[in-house]
């Protein structure tokens, strides 16, 4: 090899996995079949808030093919409480929060009875042998209504709805001014509430388990995103050693943030396997999945924005209440505290206060879901600017530049408190705007709107940013957030001079195996296809905190990195003993160690070999190149870009129709092109299905009635524009590849970007704001004049169910 | 998602499907495409003993010429509705209904018989069967009966069809030259209809000569826009004449409220639906 190879990195590969997961010759848990293994199903209580004063499982206990049938107060002593590792304040009211009720149920689809059976239809039927009386309490669904003094209580134990509050304040901080002042002296005041509707993750492949509990270890698959923090969370919450539990996610179809739990049907598939040493599986069904995964959103978020005429702004106040929904799951309380970071966006806000209650109601936990926060923030604070320039009279992207930071005011310490490394955002923006002909879509726009159009366009701008790559492990200490944040690498360096790359980051979509190959391969001059990626088995990949929060590239990825470096600095000294001349002579490059100035090289392979023989080494060197690190990143990486995305309203219907959307997206250095254009493409439907389409909706009873996908609207491609995507680079300075995450970007942009094109289409007709998801009935009704907070998915009793026949169809 | 425990038989005569029928008893559920009985199976909402599939019954698939009319055999595919040369020619506004049905694996799956009888307020083939006169024919062990379209949709998931009948094939009168359109509104493109409005129109230079519109989910049964088709006859296809017309859209209908509309913005979709289906016909 003379010509230098071409760099992996950059490179827009196909993905290594795409072949077995397209091909379906994979294995997802649910295909997973052992010996012996026996198959569980679980009855969930139908009711959002009751005690549970009896529980008759005698008839399911004779049903055929039964093995157990166990109820909450069978394992009520061995089940612990399932875990929350985010205390966000030292008085944080927790409740206990069992796998399985035992008394009490606090949300419709909790876990209340659990059959194991010979197959999964017998498991299935013996659970119309459980009869569960009821005892009705009183539902609490709505947030305001929770914290009023009066109100019914989820844990009447806690003696309140009320989780915690947790505030920034900046003058307190010393980061600011006092936001009260910045109000009460500012030329112009705009306060605005939105509603961040409930979301649910609705991942490709629903949650499976299989517990094998017949080994030394007991060995859990789980189609989860954290296999290494529920290993650790199974041996904290049922004090079970560690060390005799194995944890693998194999290829996981999906996860969005609701596969970052720890799940009660984890916790009993584990304690059903084992006392019955036998191994177990459970997989949900879709109406489960969307009745108790963890959902995602859920909150009212009051904002009041202060600025000078010319549109200077000069103070934020966010208030907020979350919905916890009825526990606190693994990082449940976090979620909208990831957001208080982010209300300052890209701009620079001299005065910023951030209160958030955090609520329990009588609903499915809420959790995180892609952006966790962020998603949140943003969408507020770009609706914010866009109401803000409505009220100047100024063009919003002309409001957002004069306050934006500027390119060379990088590296800038914000409000509240982030140090963002760099940014480029009017280069994104000016980009963003050549693609989209933003003069001439306003041409167009003032058109319609002269001659009545029955058609309106609108046109909605995001200039994001958002912090991720999860996380400088003192940020999270400071936070009171139970685990760090760094990362696991490994290689293991094969005689035949192939690789094994072992990473703590755990995939279930993204592509570490492409793009971890394809980084490693430059950096050890192998062949791309002589690497391999082991990930999501505590036992070939001991440690690591999992994939979440966009960290597996700013954080896996270095990790990996770092391994590849002591590799090279093991095989050094080999390579120069081999050569004859000293390590300091040597230079590596391409896979090769060349003494400097001559011909004279010894390939990494070679050395692998020689290690391997371990006949000749040098004295005191051990025979082995394997190398591992950990990696603990210095910040956050702070991606960003600008949206821009023309609506066109029908004002005649409501219906909205998106005609264009550009994404400029700025992820610092990109690995592969094509991974990085799916992340934006997925993300951005992901988002945008927030501002159109999805929402979870519970009747008065407190039951999902978007309890199926016939009611809970995922949109498919058919409902999409055809997106225009490019990107501008602005290498991070804080990690060695200049790299930023990707995963999350597009559904943090993209949400504000529709519905501010929304308002904008029918701004003239009086329109300042439509609730998530902008259906065309709550756009119709808002162009009417309407109440605002018009009936929405669900709102009338029986809605939402679509057209499944209860009656059983055809007769 | 496992459905209870059911027998099931696939014969492969109408006749022999009819006898298992009778055996059967109430217990047994017809299953035709599968595309509505199946989640309601896998939900467990329903849990017959006996499942008679349709699906090895040659006879009940294809379309053929008979004199005037089109037979639609029952277990005809909404994909091979949707591209049959004769439903194309003589009763277009069937094919283009068709077209929007669910997704295309839906409309490989799915089957016009058996969608019609499962009398789904929100199924977008009952209204064009409605506004086009078909007669639904039916199997027993009585023999074979003919039940008028306005006469089968008796009401939510309800048809005349009598315990122990099968409905076999659809007769359609030909509409030959006529033009028509299907204006579905729904939020996603694979949902079932808020408002649907099926119009069929024969047009002599700019006149409206006839009209036959059909409502979906505008009742428990789909509506036939008799108002509509009257105010329309005669009438120049002028987008105001039109929009006129359209203002009886609502006669004749009871909509209920759900997630997705409610009554008021139901019955303002209905008129401007209609407007617009009939502009599209007429075009």
């Amino acid at each position: 090899m003379t010509m230098a190879a071409e760099p992996e990195v950059g490179k827009g590969r196909l993905r290594k996995e795409d072949a077995r997961l397209i091909t379906g010759r994979t294995r997802w848990t649910d295909n997973i079949s052992l010996p012996g293994m026996l198959h569980m199903a679980v009855l969930r209580s139908p009711m959002a808030h009751a005690r549970i004063t009896n529980i008759d499982a005698s008839e399911a206990r004779q049903a055929p093919g039964v093995l157990a049938v166990v109820t909450g107060a069978d394992v009520a002593d061995e089940q612990g409480s399932l875990p929350c590792a985010w205390p966000i304040t030292e008085d944080m009211k927790t409740p206990n929060a069992p796998s399985m009720a035992v008394d009490q149920v606090n949300f419709a689809g909790e876990v209340v009875a659990a059959v194991v059976a010979r197959s999964a239809a017998e498991a299935q039927d013996a659970l119309e042998g459980i009869d569960v009386d009821y005892e009705d309490l009183p539902v609490v669904l709505d947030l305001q209504e929770a914290i009023a003094d009066d109100a019914d209580l989820v844990h009447p134990d806690l003696g309140t709805n009320k989780s915690a509050t947790w505030i920034f304040d900046s003058a307190e901080a010393g980061t600011g001014g006092n936001v009260d002042e910045a109000i009460a002296g500012a030329e112009v005041t705009v306060e605005r509430t939105f509603r961040q509707q409930r979301l649910i993750p609705a991942f490709m492949e629903p949650r499976s388990v299989v517990v094998d509990p017949t080994g030394e270890q007991t060995t859990m698959w789980s189609a989860t995103q954290i296999p290494h923090i529920l290993r650790l969370m199974l041996a904290m919450t049922l004090n079970v050693p560690e060390h005799k539990v194995r944890v693998i996610a194999p290829d996981v179809g999906g996860g969005f943030g609701g596969k970052l739990q720890v799940t009660p049907e984890e916790v009993i598939t584990f304690l059903l396997a084992r006392k019955l040493g036998r191994p177990v599986k459970y997989t949900e069904t879709r109406t489960e999945s969307l009745a108790s995964a963890h959902h995602g959103r859920d909150q009212l978020q009051k904002l009041t924005i202060a600025a000078r005429r010319d549109g200077t702004v000069t103070g934020l106040k966010v208030e907020l209440l979350a919905d916890m929904g009825a526990y606190l799951r693994l990082v449940t309380p976090g979620v909208p505290i990831l957001g208080a970071f982010m209300y300052n966006a890209i701009y620079k806000i001299p005065a910023y206060h951030f209160a958030c209650t955090n609520v329990f109601t009588t609903k499915t936990p809420t959790d995180a879901y892609r952006g966790a926060g962020r998603p949140e923030a943003t969408f507020a604070i770009e609706r914010m600017m866009d109401e803000l320039a409505t009220e100047l009279g100024m063009d919003p992207l002309e409001v957002r530049e004069k306050n934006w930071i500027k390119h060379e005011e990088f590296p800038y310490t914000t409000v509240s408190t982030l140090t963002y490394d760099s940014g480029n955002y009017e280069a994104a923006t000016a980009r963003a705007k050549e693609l989209f002909d933003y003069d001439g879509l306003r041409r167009e726009q003032a058109e319609r709107r002269q001659r009545g159009d029955t058609v309106q366009l609108g046109i909605g701008i995001s200039t994001f940013t958002e912090m991720c790559g999860l996380a400088p492990s003192r940020v999270l200490g400071s936070l009171s957030y139970g685990a760090g944040g760094w990362e696991y690498g490994a290689i293991r360096m094969l005689p035949t001079g192939k690789v094994e790359v072992i990473t703590g980051s755990s995939a279930h979509g993204q592509g570490h195996e492409t793009a971890w190959s394809q980084i490693v391969a430059d950096k050890l001059g192998v062949p791309f296809e002589d690497i391999e990626v082991l990930h999501g088995d505590t036992q070939s990949s001991p440690r690591g905190l999992d994939t979440y929060g966009s960290r597996s590239l700013t954080v896996g990825a270095m990790a990996v990195l770092s391994a590849a470096d002591k590799v090279i600095e093991k095989a050094k000294p080999i390579a120069a003993h081999m050569m004859e001349c000293s390590p300091d002579d040597l230079e590596f490059s391409g896979g090769k160690f060349t003494v400097r100035g001559t011909d004279t090289s010894t390939g990494i392979a070679d050395v692998a070999l020689a290690v391997f023989a371990a006949h000749d080494l040098p004295d005191g060197v051990e025979p082995s190149l394997d190398s591992d690190a950990t990696y603990d990143p210095e910040n956050f990486s702070f991606p960003h870009g600008t949206h821009l995305c023309a609506a066109e309203v029908d004002t005649e219907t409501g219906q909205v129709r998106l005609r264009s959307y550009v994404a400029v997206d700025d992820v610092g250095k990109v690995v592969n092109p094509l991974i990085v254009e799916g992340q934006v493409h997925g993300g951005l439907v992901q988002g945008i299905a927030q501002a159109l389409f999805e929402e979870a909706v519970y009747d008065e009873s407190g039951t999902l009635m978007t309890g199926t996908l016939a009611d809970y609207l995922v949109p498919s491609a058919a409902d999409m524009p055809s997106f225009t995507t490019d990107r501008t680079e602005t290498p991070s300075t804080t990690n060695a590849l200049g790299v930023k995450g990707v995963g999350e970007a597009g559904t943090i942009a993209s949400t504000p970007a529709v519905v501010n094109a929304i308002v904008d289409a029918i701004r003239h007709m009086g329109v300042n704001d439509v609730e998530m998801p902008c259906t065309p009935m709550r756009v119709w009704q808002a162009i009417q004049g309407g109440a605002q907070s018009a009936a929405g998915l669900g709102a009338e009793p029986g809605g939402g169910m679509g057209s499944i026949d209860p009656e059983g169809g055809a007769r | 998602m496992i459905p209870a425990e059911f027998d099931y038989v696939a014969p492969a005569t109408v006749d022999d499907a009819v006898r298992a029928l009778a055996d059967a008893g109430e217990e047994a559920k017809v299953i035709a495409g599968g595309q509505s009985l199946i989640p309601v199976l896998r939900m467990r909402l329903a849990a017959p003993t006996k499942l008679i599939d349709l699906g090895k019954i040659a006879e009940l698939r294809g379309v053929r010429e008979d004199g005037d009319a089109l037979v639609i055999g029952a277990m005809t595919s909404h994909y091979d509705v949707m591209r049959d040369p004769l439903i194309g020619e003589h009763a277009k506004l069937i094919a283009v209904t068709t077209s929007t049905v669910a997704d295309p694996q839906v409309r490989h799956r799915g089957t016009f018989g058996g969608s019609l009888a499962h009398a789904d307020p929100a199924g977008d083939l009952a209204a064009p069967a409605l506004a086009l006169d078909v007669e639904m024919v039916a199997h027993g062990m009585d023999g074979k009966r003919t039940i008028p379209a306005s006469e089968f949709f008796v009401d939510y998931f309800t048809t005349a069809l009598r315990p122990g009948e099968l409905l076999t094939e659809v007769r359609v009168p030909k509409y030959t030259g006529w033009h028509a359109h299907y204006e579905k509104f729904n939020r996603v493109a694979q949902a079932w209809s808020i408002v649907g409005v099926a119009a069929a129109v024969q047009v002599e230079g700019h006149t409206i000569k006839q009209a036959r519109v059909g409502l979906t989910n505008m009742s428990s049964v789909p509506v036939r826009a008799g108002g509509v088709e009257r105010a329309l006859i005669g009438q120049e296809a002028t987008p105001e004449a039109i929009k006129t017309a359209a203002e009886h859209a609502l006669e004749g209908t009871m909509p209920v409220a759900d997630g997705n509309a409610d009554i008021a913005y139901r019955e303002h979709l209905a008129k401007v639906l209609t407007s617009r289906a009939v502009t599209a016909a007429c075009r």
